[in-house]
């Protein structure tokens, strides 16, 4: 079995139990569900809300580059600090937090495998103690957008074959049943996917404890769809978020070198006038 | 503090496909909804036992798949 193409981007969940306290390393909960840092978290841990910290509250954008630096440096994250994301939903928000991070040029950021659920499953430790953080001091680079993409240049890309879409929601989110996922609020007012988008759902790549496939089990599902690096590869959602995770898988596990994430995603895509919109399955061939 | 009594339990709701994870932390059980695929959680609850808990975060996730509407293909 073949190993990741860079392993050292996920620590297990042992290594964060063992490390979380070092001084070079600061281990950082991001979660959807932005009220479980509150119920416990790991020792150690600070707890970042996406919502609010990790977005700019007054456009749709991420964080500017001053108050990423500002948010590094409360959270006691020097340029040279370790940075382990962990989070709920088989970190979703804990990846796209790491894909900012990324973009802001942070050289050493880590998921720990399995977030928040396999940290529970196995009954470790978790604490409501807010951690002693000792104010860093954080300079970013960046804004590096070799791995966003922006509505234009996914418009490029449905007319293209040159470039590979990937659409990691649901199946019934792809077809256009649904124009959220069950049981959340409907953001966007068509259903469907952009023409030429392969369905390949995030969980996919998930084992049932949280935790990635191998290399190889997540080689063989992403060539089945026809993705293997041959061509850019656009990975989207709903807001970006799940993307991220795919992202992640591609670029980090799977070492492909030119993977985006497209963050406006379907509820950008599903609100714009006049957006080709393709419905149903993906047309053969796509 | 650690988590005790962790479980997951797949049942449908609304004729939808819900995966209930539940555990006891602190004295509570605290239960969550997610919606299998795409895997979202969307309902959280707690209780003093764990039937209260998931009998609680049933309730919520009834109501909030209940609004999800299907639309023609």
């Amino acid at each position: 079995m073949a190993d990741y193409a860079h392993p050292e981007v996920l620590v297990s969940t042992d290594w964060a139990a063992q490390h979380a306290g070092d001084a070079k390393v600061r281990v950082v909960e991001v979660d959807v569900d932005t009220a479980a840092y509150d119920e416990g978290h790991i020792a150690n841990a600070v707890g970042w809300a996406w919502n609010t910290q990790l977005c700019d509250t007054v456009r749709r954008d991420i964080i500017p580059k001053d108050q990423f630096e500002k948010l590094m440096a409360d959270s006691g994250i020097g340029n040279d600090t370790t940075v382990v994301l962990y989070g709920d939903n088989n970190n979703w928000f804990a990846a796209w937090a790491l894909w900012q991070l990324k973009i802001y040029g942070h050289k050493d950021v880590r998921l720990m495998n399995g977030g928040r659920k396999k940290w529970i499953a196995e009954g470790r430790e978790l604490t409501k103690d807010a951690p002693k953080v000792a104010k860093a001091s954080y300079k970013a680079s960046g804004p590096d957008y070799s791995i966003r993409s922006f509505l234009p240049e996914v418009q490029k890309a449905t007319g293209s074959k040159s470039v590979e879409l990937v659409d990691v929601r649901s199946p019934d989110e792809f077809t256009g049943k649904i124009l959220a996922p069950p049981g959340l609020p409907e953001t966007c007012q068509r259903g469907g996917h952009i023409p030429g988008a392969s369905n390949i759902p995030w969980a996919k790549a998930c084992n049932d404890d949280g935790t990635f496939k191998n290399y190889d089990e997540l080689k063989s599902l992403y060539e089945a769809a026809g993705i293997s690096g041959k061509k850019p590869v656009i990975a989207y959602c709903r807001i970006g978020e799940r993307s991220s995770h795919s992202w992640f898988v591609l670029k980090y596990l799977l070492g492909l070198k030119d993977v985006t994430n497209y963050d406006g995603s379907w509820t950008e895509w599903g609100n714009l006038v006049g957006a080709p919109v393709e419905k149903g399955a993906a047309a053969a061939g796509a | 503090m650690k988590p005790q009594d962790y479980s997951e339990t797949m049942i449908e709701l609304a004729g939808w496909s819900v995966r209930l994870t539940t555990y006891k932390l602190g004295g509570r059980y605290i239960s969550k909804a997610d919606n299998v695929s795409p895997g979202a959680n969307f309902a959280k609850a707690e209780g003093v036992t764990k039937e209260e808990a998931e009998s609680r975060v049933m309730e919520i996730a009834q109501r909030r798949l209940g609004r999800t509407k299907t639309m023609p293909i």
